[in-house]
């Protein structure tokens, strides 16, 4: 039961406290699940790549997936009902002053600290992603480090000046991961 | 009242559709919202679209859920809400939750072990992509570089709590707004 409503509450501050959607939630989703112990940092990363290969939001995936193991349906239930309700509430809210919304300098404001917020906490993500995907094993270079270094520099390149789509990168990665795999290289 | 009710079906088996076929999340969803909401149905005007946009993003949460609450609110009120939502949040629960039984036994099958490798790479790039979008859509001036670096610094370095980083960003930009907002009266 302290579990379900550590979910639900958990969540909830996630829902009402992270702007921009997407990869902007990520800062804040992993550090609650990992300060939680409710999932380690790799399977995070690998859950962002199911996350992009199944519909839906990130952040309703990834609390639908943590409440599950956590605690089964209940846990689903209570977890994603959390990250959705301050969303719900606040727009129903905003949408009876809409206009008055549109002209407030105060979300103005709000935004204009926002935006550099959003860019400056991916880029911690980066950080903390990168550490973890390409030094798994600490600073020295071994064969899995070169690897995920070359793949990671392949799918950059991909993204930015092929525009590939993010499902297609994740497929290029996975193909790599088990040809370099069975040559023994990782 | 037979009539709201059929409304609401039938917002309900749209966003259902939108939450099933839009992969990624987010932005991907806008232009699916702008063919089924707008065009095939009439329900809403293509201006209102970026009504929808600016709102998304300046409120916490997904933007998926941010915008079905907006859509259905504006068609048919507290319920069209609730069923718009409850549409475009129910296939990515009931599909998560149907593999969430799978992917932690999937970790030991050694194929799949390797493949993650792979694709945690790519993630990696994704993420950067991400930052970067966002970074080209953040305002360019000394006050948006400041608290780039120190929302960055605060977390990397600092291990700082985001949510106090996003409170403390979020009231500099009031303070900043109302202070410079003085200046050009």
């Amino acid at each position: 039961m302290t579990e379900l409503v550590s979910l639900f509450f958990t969540f909830l501050k996630i829902g009402a406290f992270t702007f921009g959607g997407g990869y902007a939630m990520l800062p804040m989703v992993s550090q609650e699940v990992l300060v939680h112990h409710w999932m380690e940092q790799e399977d995070i990363v690998n859950f962002i790549a199911v996350s992009e290969a199944t519909p839906g939001p990130f952040a309703v995936n990834i609390s639908t997936y943590v409440g599950s193991i956590v605690a089964g349906l209940p846990g689903a239930i209570s977890a994603t009902l959390g990250v959705v309700l301050p969303s719900f509430l606040i727009i129903l809210i905003v949408a009876c002053v809409f206009e008055k919304f549109k002209k407030s300098g105060f979300i103005k404001g709000m935004m204009l600290g926002l935006h550099p917020a959003v860019v400056g906490l991916i880029g911690s993500s980066v950080v903390s992603v990168g550490t973890q995907v390409l030094f798994p094993n600490g600073l020295h270079m071994d064969g899995s480090t070169w690897f995920s270094c070359f793949v990671f520099l392949l799918a950059l390149f991909l993204s930015f000046k092929k525009k590939m789509h993010p499902v297609k990168l994740i497929i290029l990665g996975a193909v790599f991961g088990l040809a370099f795999g069975y040559m023994g290289i990782l | 009242m037979k009539d709201k009710i059929q409304l609401c079906g039938k917002l309900f088996l749209t966003f259902l559709k939108i939450g099933a076929f839009t992969f990624g999340g987010g932005y991907a969803m806008i232009p699916m919202i702008q063919e089924e909401i707008v065009h095939k149905n009439h329900w809403i005007e293509d201006s209102d679209i970026l009504d929808i946009t600016a709102i998304a993003e300046s409120t916490p949460g997904p933007i998926a859920v941010n915008s079905a609450t907006f859509v259905g609110n504006k068609i048919a009120g507290f319920w069209g809400s609730l069923v718009a939502t409850l549409g475009v949040v129910l296939p990515s629960f009931l599909i998560i939750y149907c593999i969430s039984f799978i992917l932690q036994q999937f970790e030991s099958v050694t194929a799949i072990r390797y493949a993650f490798v792979g694709v945690r790479a790519s993630v990696l790039a994704l993420i950067v992509k991400a930052c970067y979008s966002m970074y080209m859509q953040c305002e360019k001036n000394c006050f948006a570089y400041v608290l780039i670096c120190v929302s960055f610094v605060s977390v990397a370095v600092f291990s700082c709590n985001v949510l106090y980083v996003v409170l403390f960003d979020a009231i500099v930009g009031i303070a900043y707004e109302i202070v410079g907002g003085k200046q050009h009266d």
